[in-house]
């Protein structure tokens, strides 16, 4: 498929994802209350949607943002649930 | 259309879904030994289990012209308890003869904790002394990436186990190339929200090939879809591949992986 065939096949759905995703950050800050670090994470992961094309797909990169970069095994585990992004990131 | 569901949970699955797998042109079902959502109180939980698994569920798929095959294991979540993983892991011996167990599935790692690690290399150790194939488990969302660089380092340096004969599932766009680049096979799982999309696995299949690459459902007791394999299918279809590579990615490879165990048996 050419692009322009693509972008006819997904745009909608993508404009569709945009808004919820517009609509989300609009309803956590009307909530108030102290920031999360999943914002955070959300934030970082904004940036990679607009670069230019690069090594690694905007995906992966997002994925990669989302993502524990430590390599030690944890001494016990802290539950057994993920949450979506990793605490530790600034 | 025909396809393999390789990995489905089937226990937690009404036969509303045995049916429409069926209708949707499934020929057989491979069901990995996982959490139940709660954890098991002794390893008597996890016999009868096994029993569910290779007695009950094939009897259940059978009424649907389904043929069902399973794994057998202790999953991630319930390995920070080493001893009672030690327990069940003593119990997997009695039952991996069974007609239609294909090997030692779903391991892995859940928070990536040491114990979790010293119980996916002892399940490691028994598919080697037993010959099986391995079907791996990688963690959920965060934790997946630090998890599949310590699942890979363990396999790697486990010399009787051929790349060939391990699945490692639920790859997503950051972990794909790893476990393909050192040989093993690499299960993409459809979930609506927390690993890919039909989407992004065809996108994932365009971008690394259609060489060890397989496409689940692992539909479960949580939000998943049963029929998500033939959903992507579709997704393939309306991308413009031939049916003939459709075919090759929802029947053929999982029948290559799976053929490597004796049990597996299509008619």
């Amino acid at each position: 498929m050419n692009r322009r065939q693509i972008v006819d096949l997904y745009f909608l759905e993508a404009r569709s994802k945009l808004i919820d995703l517009a609509a989300f950050l609009d309803r956590a800050e009307r909530a108030g209350g102290e920031d999360d670090f999943r914002m955070h994470a959300l934030r970082a992961a904004f940036t990679q949607l607009l670069r230019e094309p690069g090594e690694k797909s905007r995906a992966e990169s997002v994925l990669l943002l989302l993502s524990d970069p430590t390599v030690e095994p944890l001494a016990q585990a802290p539950g057994k649930g993920a949450t979506g992004a990793w605490p530790g990131n600034p | 259309m025909r396809y393999i569901e390789p990995h489905a949970h089937m226990v937690s699955r009404t036969t509303d879904d045995y049916e429409r797998l069926a209708l949707a042109g499934c020929c057989a079902v491979c069901e990995p030994a996982f959490w139940a959502g709660f954890d098991r109180s002794s390893p008597a939980g996890f016999y009868d289990y096994f029993c569910q698994l290779t007695e009950h569920e094939p009897q259940r798929a059978a009424k649907f012209g389904l043929q069902h095959y399973c794994w057998l294991c202790i999953n991630p979540k319930e390995s920070e308890d080493v001893k009672l993983a030690e327990e069940v892991i003593a119990l997997i011996p009695q039952f991996i003869k069974r007609p239609n167990v294909l090997g030692i599935g779903e391991i892995g790692l859940n928070k990536n904790s040491r114990n979790e690690l010293k119980i996916l290399e002892a399940h490691v150790d028994l598919a080697a002394r037993l010959g099986q194939l391995v079907l791996v488990h990688t963690p959920h969302l965060e934790d997946k990436l630090k998890g599949t660089r310590l699942i890979l380092d363990v396999l790697r340096n486990e010399p009787r186990i051929r790349p060939e004969r391990v699945i490692i599932d639920h790859v997503e766009e950051h972990t794909v190339g790893m476990v393909l680049d050192a040989g093993f096979w690499a299960g993409m799982t459809l979930y609506p929200e927390t690993k890919c999309t039909p989407a992004r696995a065809v996108d994932i299949l365009e971008t690394y090939g259609r060489e060890r690459l397989w496409l689940n459902s692992a539909c479960d007791w949580g939000v998943s879809d049963p029929l998500a394999v033939p959903k992507a299918a579709r997704e393939l279809k309306r991308r413009g591949h031939p049916e003939t590579q459709v075919d090759e990615i929802v029947f053929g490879n999982p029948k290559k992986f799976l053929s490597q165990s004796p049990n597996f048996k299509l008619p």
